[in-house]
């Protein structure tokens, strides 16, 4: 077979078509956005998020509604619980969203179990179904997509000034409460953006795994996006043909590749590299 | 009106650049700040020295108009500090993330952001005066370098280069010192001193006596409270020192009549405060290494 038929075969296939469109696009999206998780160490609150939504994506899923409104409703409480409890306690910030992520994962699993096909819906929603996209999801996807990209876009000098160094934000009075929440809440949109594509438990791999391979590889953030934006869709275009033809599940194996691309940098980047630094410097 | 853009707050050259009336924080149960009265001039430049958790990162916060104390009053120019953006705040160190993938003219940058304004890129303008920053600081030739790739003295420099792209008026400085190798001192030190003959209000936080009663001809000693305040030989007596070190501080008097104090709070022999008072009454101060306080204790 043809290096060209291989990659033509599978868009005979509409649902391939739609899959492969959805996977560029939230490969872009998702390290996009991760890459101010990573710098600003949010990869734990992101993993929470995404476990917390879904009571909200069950809830509006029963219903038969969008899920997007669910899931961003969801999003919304458990940030508030989240803040509620590390502010009102004694605890720490990282146990409350251990807490309210943990208990709302489990309130969105026992409201699915109450469905007949439970196994199967509950697999595609921590897995995600990037196979099963339809042409409305596409446009969901497009829509929001733009808009987080566009809100990164028009404040990437406030948000670069609050991820480096927040007091400067207040010192030079931007209004760093509310770019702060503004944040977190891109980071809620994204999520539920990727949901169908790869599900609520490889999501952060999306967001985290790309990005942290190009901090590596990069010195000013916006190479940085450019280069984890660029992993992002190599990692999840080849993962969807890789699964295709090994008949694996796909967005395993979008994570999959873009977990190797993370381990080889790691390993073998140059000046940075784990390799690199070991390495004898007397020749 | 924008709304990334300031409405005008008084500021009003003639009042006291500095003014604070009372001030006290508190964080859950410790006490920062207790009732702090202070009043600096335009243009005055003042060490803040004291004990590791006397509330100097806390002062500068409450200057800066970052943290709203419970008690008292706070006064920039003549109006409260919420609105001035001509605070520059150079922060510890450590509070830094080094390896965060900026450059120094995007860190330099960083202090014109609120000028700005929202939904705006950088002007030429702008630009132009990053670059004279960085001119003025020495560090055009390292203006697309990674800031983990200098030194920790090209550091300071750059966050000075980032006050003077903001345009500001006062300065406060938290510990810029620490951890520098004395050629970069002096550069910090002469930077310093040039952003203050244009007019700028300087605090500087000091683990250095001997330097900040060297370098500055104001001297705030805090321990929570106002110790003193005033030029260094008013200020840095044995009792003030006693007042403002306490249990931190053990006092040795030599046969010769020295004084010998040595500041036990921190592990770290970076921040170890080990001066020789020569004479009681008007402390010539002087660093002693470690190995001679040790020596010098008496014995228990």
């Amino acid at each position: 077979m043809e290096l060209l038929q291989v990659l033509t075969e599978p868009l005979s296939y509409p649902f391939m078509v739609r899959a492969l469109l959805a996977a560029i696009m939230v490969g872009v999206l998702c390290p996009v956005v991760g890459a101010y998780m990573v710098l600003k160490g949010l990869s734990f609150f992101g993993d929470a998020l995404a476990h917390a939504i879904l009571p909200g994506v069950v809830l509006t899923f029963l219903l038969g509604w969008p899920m997007a409104i669910g899931a961003l409703a969801s999003a919304l409480i458990a940030a508030f619980l989240i803040g509620l409890i590390s502010q009102r306690s004694t605890l720490q910030e990282d146990t409350a969203i251990g807490i309210v992520f943990a208990g709302a994962f489990a309130l969105g699993v026992a409201m699915l179990s109450t469905v007949n096909n439970y196994a199967v819906d509950l697999t595609h929603i921590l897995f995600g179904d990037v196979l099963g996209v339809s042409q409305n999801d596409l446009w969901v996807i497009l829509a929001l997509g733009a808009m987080v990209l566009s809100a990164i876009l028009i404040l990437y000098k406030e948000f670069l000034v609050l991820t480096f160094d927040p007091v400067l934000a207040l010192v030079l009075r931007l209004p760093a409460t509310a770019l702060r929440y503004l944040m977190l809440g891109l980071i809620a949109l994204t999520v539920v953006t990727s949901l169908q594509t790869v599900g609520i438990a490889l999501v952060l791999a999306m967001l985290v795994t790309p990005a942290a391979t190009a901090r590596i590889l990069t010195r000013r953030l916006p190479a940085m996006m450019a280069v984890a934006a660029a992993l992002g869709v190599i990692s999840n275009v080849s993962g969807l043909y890789i699964s295709y033809y090994l008949n694996i599940a796909s967005g395993p194996t979008m994570v999959l590749v873009a977990t190797l691309f993370f381990g080889l940098v790691f390993l073998f980047a140059p000046g940075r590299g784990m390799i690199w630094r070991i390495a004898p410097t007397t020749s | 009106m924008l709304p990334g853009q300031k409405h005008p707050v008084q500021h009003d050259v003639t009042m006291p650049a500095i003014e604070l009336q009372k001030v006290s924080v508190r964080y859950d149960q410790t006490v920062a700040l207790d009732s702090v009265t202070l009043r600096l001039n335009r243009g005055d430049r003042v060490a803040v020295v004291g004990p590791n958790g006397a509330g100097k990162s806390t002062l500068f916060h409450v200057i800066a108009g970052v943290v709203r104390p419970q008690e008292g009053q706070v006064r920039i120019y003549g109006s409260g500090p919420g609105g001035h953006i001509c605070v520059g705040y150079v922060p510890q160190r450590k509070v830094i993330d080094w390896d965060f993938p900026v450059t120094v003219t995007d860190v330099v940058m960083m202090g014109r952001v609120g000028k700005m304004g929202f939904l705006r890129w950088p002007s030429r303008h702008d630009r132009d005066v990053v670059r004279a920053a960085l001119d003025e600081v020495g560090m055009s030739a390292y203006a697309n370098r990674q800031i983990g790739e200098l030194s920790g003295g090209q550091q300071q420099r750059v966050f000075l280069a980032r006050v003077l792209a903001q345009e500001a008026e006062l300065l406060l400085m938290d510990e810029p010192l620490t951890g520098l190798d004395m050629p970069s001192q002096e550069v910090i030190l002469s930077l310093i001193d040039r952003i203050q003959r244009n007019g700028v209000t300087v605090m500087v936080a000091s683990h250095d006596l001997n330097q900040a009663s060297e370098q500055f001809p104001l001297i705030l000693l805090l321990n929570r409270s106002v110790i003193a305040f005033g030029p260094p030989d008013e200020v840095l007596t044995t009792a003030n020192l006693l007042a403002a070190y306490g249990g931190h501080m053990h006092v040795v008097r030599a046969d010769n009549g020295d004084l010998l104090l040595a500041d036990t709070c921190c592990s770290g022999g970076a921040e170890m405060l080990l001066p020789t008072l020569t004479h009681v009454t008007a402390p010539v101060i002087q660093s002693v290494p470690q190995s001679a306080v040790e020596e010098m204790r008496p014995p228990r």
